[in-house]
């Protein structure tokens, strides 16, 4: 990859296959590629919806059409030709579903492959999954106990039906139809996603986790997650994404949006593991997504955690609108690139609500030929008496060949804000690739420690269960001889 | 008499770094027992030297061979190298951020267990007895472990670190690059006492220096200067005080 001598150790262990590249092979109940008002009315009526939700997406469509597409990411990829994706693809179901029992073993199988078991026996401890395959839920763990304590938590397409209510009024509301481009598309033609509310006073004590999956090659993913926390609420989510190995590109255009009322704590967390195309560029998830929490309550928290480590492209830059008066808002980042990865990530704090708090911690890791920016905004508002942001991006590089941007955009329209910025930007060295072999450490463990150790700060951030796996991704993804 | 046992021989050795020589036709024999004391000045080829046999990539060796215990090392990778119980402290040691000292101690004792196929246990109590022993040696306190490896240390702690190291991997062949410089009197003192307590007849220690300082505290059997890539003058402890007082330069006229 590079002539020079030093660092190609280091980029020997980059380079390894993806391990959730396989397929399922399963009939799947697909509708004709394109997109026009047709296909959308075709898939609102798959899923049996109320009419406003029908309204929503022709509404968002025909803003759509208008819209360009965005190009002023530090991204370069062919033009998605959207007549040429499937919008609704699922597994073909005889007869609905009543429990996990019922669910097709091939798909069962296929989750539990993946590490994620579904069935009673086997469900992972503390954690809730609902599990969506391509555009459909599969079905959600611990259904019975979170309905005991009145939490809400179900696939979106199962919420339209029995919480209109809800949706109607909370969803949109943070990213409004028309909000951008792939929002836009997702608003239009967004199948399934989750949906959560926790009521007044509830700590959910489960993990809620909602673990996406894209099967059908021609498909894309365009989920919508919509997460309420009510007054003194707390809940943590984490989500978590893989897809097969195929050469052509794939498009994710997921919409999450989180509300948090009066005192109420969320915290969202994202493993990202999408297939990454390979060391050529080919195929690939575009994982072009929107995720924006709204901190409307006085004392109310959201807290984003990200560890980026799968697709072609990433564009997602996960914000927190600061309404609520002592509001916090923070984000947590790790962005892993290698190959010819391209990711422009980062978040946008927009301050409006008294003494409101933002961090961020953004950690970059770019290798190969990859791409890797930190795209941020913070912004303070007149009315946002005392506000404080604090804001660190760090970039460790690996390699020669690599190519890392830092864009962090500062307004201030308060003279009683206070605002901190710190970058750094390092290598992994030869000489300390040396230190760690002269104590014995083989070249794979001392890699994985730096990397590790870089993004410590972010890792523990994670709920605990994750944090270990996160940190183990990260690990495969270094090394040369695992998996 | 006894009979002296080679632990590290060098024999002819060439080496270049890109197209520059930096080690010319240099011969050393180290013997179980014995200290080295390597001085001369800067740009002699001091720290090339140690980081040739510590296996340093950016080094091509020309001609010549090195032999450990009387096996050529030449074809083994660094951390081979280190397992076989050679240790190079570094003149400045890397920091590893977001990795604390604990972690990466007990990682490095691990390794070499597991080199030598023993039981590797984590967070073992032969572990941390060990550390505890040294720790108290060394006379450094316990919150020492829990920071992060060199981060912020000042550079006292640095070099106390690496004595730490050194006395953890229990190597039979310690390469010490400046150990001495940037310490005060009583840093210098403990790491002296350090090294002696360490110091038994199945072990050598070479020691590079540009001070007579430390070779107060820890006697060499033999100091070496090196000048160009070559070792032009070897003595007893006597020389290094001789060189305290003239310098380098008579050593230029002579040869």
């Amino acid at each position: 990859m590079t002539d020079q001598p030093n660092n190609t150790d280091v980029e020997k262990f980059v380079n390894q296959p993806y391990k959730y590249g396989f397929s399922t092979n399963i009939e799947n109940d697909n509708i004709a590629k394109g997109l026009n008002e047709d296909i959308i009315r075709l898939i609102s009526k798959k899923k049996n919806e109320p009419a406003f939700l029908l309204k929503f997406r022709l509404k968002a469509y025909k803003k759509w059409k208008k819209m360009k597409f965005p190009e002023w990411g530090q991204l370069q990829f062919p033009e998605i030709d959207f007549q040429d994706i499937i919008y609704y693809s699922a597994p073909k179901q005889t007869k609905k579903l009543e429990s996990l029992d019922d669910v097709d073993p091939e798909l069962l199988k296929t989750f539990e492959k993946l590490g994620i078991p579904l069935t009673e026996q086997k469900r992972l401890s503390n954690v809730a999954v609902d599990a969506i395959f391509d555009s459909a839920s599969i079905g959600t763990t611990y259904k019975e106990e979170l309905a005991k304590m009145n939490i809400v938590f179900t696939s979106l397409s199962e919420a339209a039906q029995e919480y209109p209510e809800l949706i109607q009024k909370y969803l949109g509301k943070v990213v409004p139809i028309g909000d951008n481009y792939f929002s836009t598309l997702n608003s239009a033609v967004f199948t399934d996603g989750s949906f959560c509310y926790i009521p007044e006073n509830v700590k959910c004590p489960y993990e809620l986790s909602t673990y996406f999956r894209i099967n059908e090659p021609k498909s894309g993913q365009y989920e919508r997650t919509l997460i309420i926390a009510a007054e003194n609420s707390q809940v943590s989510y984490l989500e978590g994404c893989t897809a097969p190995q195929y050469d052509d590109n794939q498009v994710h255009a997921a919409v999450v949006e989180l509300i948090a009322l009066d005192n109420a704590d969320i915290k969202y967390s994202t493993v990202q593991n999408w297939y990454t195309g390979d060391y050529k560029s080919r195929g690939g998830i575009q994982n072009l997504v929107t995720k924006r929490g709204l901190c409307s309550g006085t004392n109310s928290k959201i807290s984003w955690t990200q560890v980026e480590t799968g697709s072609s492209v990433t564009w997602k830059y996960p914000s927190c609108l600061l309404v609520g008066d002592n509001s916090q808002g923070e984000f947590y980042s790790v962005s892993f690139t290698k190959d010819y990865q391209q990711a422009d990530t980062g978040s946008k704090m927009i301050h409006v609500g008294k003494n409101s708090r933002s961090k961020i911690i953004a950690k970059g890791i770019c290798a190969g030929n990859s791409r890797n920016t930190y795209r941020g905004a913070v912004s303070v508002n007149a009315k946002a008496l005392g506000a404080r942001n604090y804001s660190q991006c760090d970039s460790l590089l690996m390699g020669n060949s690599t190519n890392s941007n830092t864009f962090p955009f500062i307004s201030v329209r308060n003279p009683t804000t206070k605002i901190e910025h710190e970058a750094t930007t390092t290598t992994v060295g030869e000489e300390q690739i040396f230190y760690f072999l002269q104590r014995g450490i083989s070249l794979e463990k001392a890699i994985g420690l730096i990397v590790s150790g870089f993004c410590q700060e972010v890792f523990t951030k994670l709920p605990l269960e994750f944090s270990v796996e996160a940190d183990q991704l990260l690990r495969l993804k270094l090394e040369g001889t695992v998996g | 008499m006894i009979t002296k046992v080679p632990i590290l021989e060098l024999k002819n050795l060439k080496v270049t770094i890109g197209d520059k020589e930096v080690l010319k036709d240099l011969n050393l024999t180290v013997n179980k027992g014995e200290i080295h004391a390597i001085m001369g000045p800067n740009g002699s080829g001091k720290s090339t030297f140690s980081k040739v046999i510590a296996g340093h990539p950016s080094y091509d060796i020309l001609s010549g061979d090195i032999l450990f215990n009387g096996k050529s090392i030449l074809s083994l990778e660094p951390d081979q190298r280190s397992h076989l119980g050679i240790f190079l402290a570094f003149q400045y040691p890397i920091e590893i951020p977001g990795v604390s000292n604990e972690e990466f101690l007990e990682l490095i004792y691990n390794s070499k267990l597991e080199a030598e196929n023993k039981e590797v246990k984590t967070l073992s109590t032969d572990f941390f007895n060990l550390l505890n022993e040294k720790l108290k040696l060394l006379d450094i306190s316990e919150d020492f472990i829990w920071r992060n490896v060199n981060e912020g240390f000042s550079g006292g702690e640095k070099k106390r670190n690496e004595i730490l190291q050194m006395m953890l991997l229990d190597s039979e062949l310690s390469i010490l690059d400046e150990i001495d410089s940037g310490l005060d009197i009583d840093a210098l003192k403990i790491i002296s006492n350090g090294i002696n307590s360490f110091m038994n007849p199945d072990k050598a220690i070479i020691l590079i220096t540009h001070y007579q300082r430390l070779l107060d505290y820890v006697k060499p059997t033999y100091v070496h200067v090196i000048q160009n890539g070559k070792i032009i003058k070897t003595g007893n402890a006597d020389l290094a005080k001789e060189l305290e007082l003239k310098g380098y330069d008579w050593l230029k006229e002579i040869n």
